[in-house]
């Protein structure tokens, strides 16, 4: 069976190898690996709509020792979701690194910002692609030292500091994870996910896997109260990176705990596992707004905002555990994932231009920039839209199927979370517009503004459209998740 | 009794654990380092344990599969976080993780 599955992963490590050997042309070689990879997307969602989900063992090698890509309609819109914002950061990232030589400081950042950037992309893609769970375990650790390194691009010490955090952190959850993995091949004897699905019962080892798997993925998703790791990274590092980390890396290992749920673990959905996640979930909602709402800095208001965001996946994951092939369900879950990742995107790469113009991006300096910036402005409002769910965005619609979902079952504390911290996300988002609409209280500082170049205006506005435009796709979101839903167990 | 099996498996859960505390407790971002691949250590315990089919039966060689693979990610952690502590000692003079000072973003 031919398939074009395995480039989307081979393509982007082409062009992080070729990025790195030629310095002078990394950012040729990025831009040329970031089209052929959207492409290759486009292409993968013509062959499964047309086709159903495709399965491709590499090189003829069965599993167990070998490894197999699945693409089904989950994997299929992460890897859309990742192609769309990724041109987006490519396009940013020249506006934001420039010509520099790679003989100067800004240059050497560029060179290996190409590079690792591509490596992340690779990295995101084999995820959502891999058939089992320890391939899951190598991707997990690929996309996390792409992340770590791209967040340590610049060499001052906080950034350093909350870089070894973010590894440290990070490392930690992949071996726990993996220890999970030895607990599941050690009770079920596979590893490959459609297998398991049809083993695992309500066992020991399933239960100590599902702890450990759990805590372990959590801590990487930066799920409260293990998202200390999360702010000073997510605000110290470079604006792309930033916008890259808070979209599309957490949801790389959120991605993988919602498999597990879904199709590994589910027999243990009645038990309080589930329960206590989605509690934790709730937490963060809260803890993560208020934080918001306390900071001085705009990076770190965002990235407090995406610990609440993050909580919001969470909280669907015991009905999601329990209800397995109710693509409502989980159609919710991911629009939100959609609409978080293009919003959040949009709101840091907005933050970098911000900052690009002012040095600085203290709140109480904002005043007045939308006379000055008004792209940036309006891509950061229709952002802020989005992540306070209101009409018509994304945002909004991935809280209206979680609102239905809530409602239709009962779940009245869940109800008043969720429509609770959209009111926390507007004063958060306010405190920022406020400021921006405001009269400038300093003319001056106004006319001094550093240029903004105009891609990194154009390419943030552009994520906001898509965090809008997402609020009249749910349905075909919904129909692309339809695609081989748990269909792909024997095919070939 | 226990088997050798459980056995090894517990001493895998004990490495893990030894690890973890390791690099919770020190500062010494060496010392946190060395407590990853103790973690590390444990972790491939486990799995060469559930790699045992009994005394007369020759082991499952996947589990040897993926203990390999995880000693080559573990090469890279552990050579990753060293070059992040050395340019943490460079430019902040220690190798400890001192709480964030004041600097223009």
């Amino acid at each position: 069976m031919t398939t074009v599955l395995p480039l989307i992963i081979v393509v982007p490590i082409l062009a992080a190898v070729g990025a790195f050997v030629l310095p002078r042309w990394s950012f040729p070689v990025a831009l040329v690996g970031s089209l052929a990879t959207v492409g290759l997307a486009v292409a993968l969602a013509i062959e499964a709509t047309a086709t159903g989900a495709v399965r491709h063992t590499i090189g003829g090698w069965r599993a167990p020792l070998g490894i197999d890509l699945v693409l089904d309609g989950l994997a299929l819109v992460m890897v859309l979701l990742t192609a769309l914002i990724g041109l987006a950061i490519t396009l940013y990232g020249r506006g934001y690194f420039g010509r520099a030589a790679p003989e100067t400081e800004k240059g050497r950042q560029a060179v290996y910002f190409w590079a690792l950037w591509m490596f992340l992309w690779a990295a995101l893609n084999a995820l959502f692609l891999s058939g089992d769970v320890f391939n899951l375990y190598v991707t997990l650790e690929l996309l996390g030292f792409s992340a770590v390194a791209l967040t340590a691009l610049a060499d001052k010490p906080n950034v350093l500091k909350a870089a070894m955090r973010y590894l440290i952190v990070s490392l930690s959850g992949s071996l726990m994870y993996l220890t999970g993995v030895a607990f599941l091949y050690g009770g079920f004897g596979v590893l490959d996910i459609a297998q398991l699905s049809s083993l695992t019962r309500e066992t020991p080892a399933l239960a100590v896997a599902a702890a450990l798997m759990t805590a372990g993925l959590a801590m990487k998703t930066a799920l409260f109260p293990l998202h200390f790791w999360l702010p000073p990274a997510h605000a110290n590092a470079a604006a792309p990176v930033s916008a890259l980390l808070s979209a599309l890396v957490v949801k790389g290992s959120f991605y993988i705990l919602l498999r597990l749920w879904l199709e590994v673990l589910y027999p243990l959905a009645g038990t309080f596992v589930p329960q206590v996640i989605s509690l934790l979930g709730v937490g963060a909602i809260v803890w993560g707004s208020l934080q918001a709402i306390r900071q001085t800095r705009l990076k770190l208001l965002i990235a407090y905002s995406t610990v609440a965001q993050l909580g919001y996946l969470f909280v669907l994951i015991p009905i999601l555990a329990l209800e397995r092939d109710n693509t409502l369900v989980l159609g919710g879950v991911i629009c939100f994932v959609l609409a978080h990742a293009s919003a959040k995107a949009a709101a840091f790469l907005s933050a970098g231009n911000i900052l690009q113009a002012l040095n600085d991006d203290k709140l109480s300096k904002l005043d007045g920039l939308m006379r000055a910036l008004p792209l940036t402005v309006t891509a950061f409002g229709l952002a802020g839209l989005s992540l306070v769910a209101l009409p018509p965005s994304g945002g909004f619609v991935a809280k209206w199927l979680m609102l239905d979902v809530a409602i239709s079952r009962g779940y009245w504390g869940l109800t008043v979370v969720i429509v609770g911290g959209g009111l926390l996300a507007a004063v958060y988002v306010m405190r920022v517009m406020g400021r921006l609409f405001k009269q400038a209280a300093q003319p001056e500082v106004l006319s001094a503004l550093k240029p903004v170049p105009r891609v990194m205006e154009f390419s943030a506005f552009g994520l906001a459209l898509l965090a809008i435009g997402l609020g009249f796709a749910g349905v075909y979101v919904l129909r692309l998740l339809e695609i081989g839903a748990r269909a792909v167990a024997g095919g070939g | 009794m226990i088997g050798s099996a459980v056995l090894y498996a517990l001493g895998g859960v004990a490495l893990f654990g030894m690890g973890l505390y390791a690099l919770l407790a020190y500062p010494n971002l060496l010392r946190k380092i060395l407590g990853m691949n103790v973690m590390g250590t444990g972790a491939f315990t486990i799995l060469i344990a559930a790699a045992y089919r009994g005394s007369d039966a020759a082991p499952d060689p996947v589990p040897h599969a993926l203990v390999i693979t995880g000693i080559v990610v573990s090469v890279c952690a552990t050579g990753l976080a060293l070059s992040l502590a050395v340019r943490i000692q460079a430019v902040t003079g220690a190798a400890y993780l001192t709480p964030d000072e004041e600097d223009a973003p």
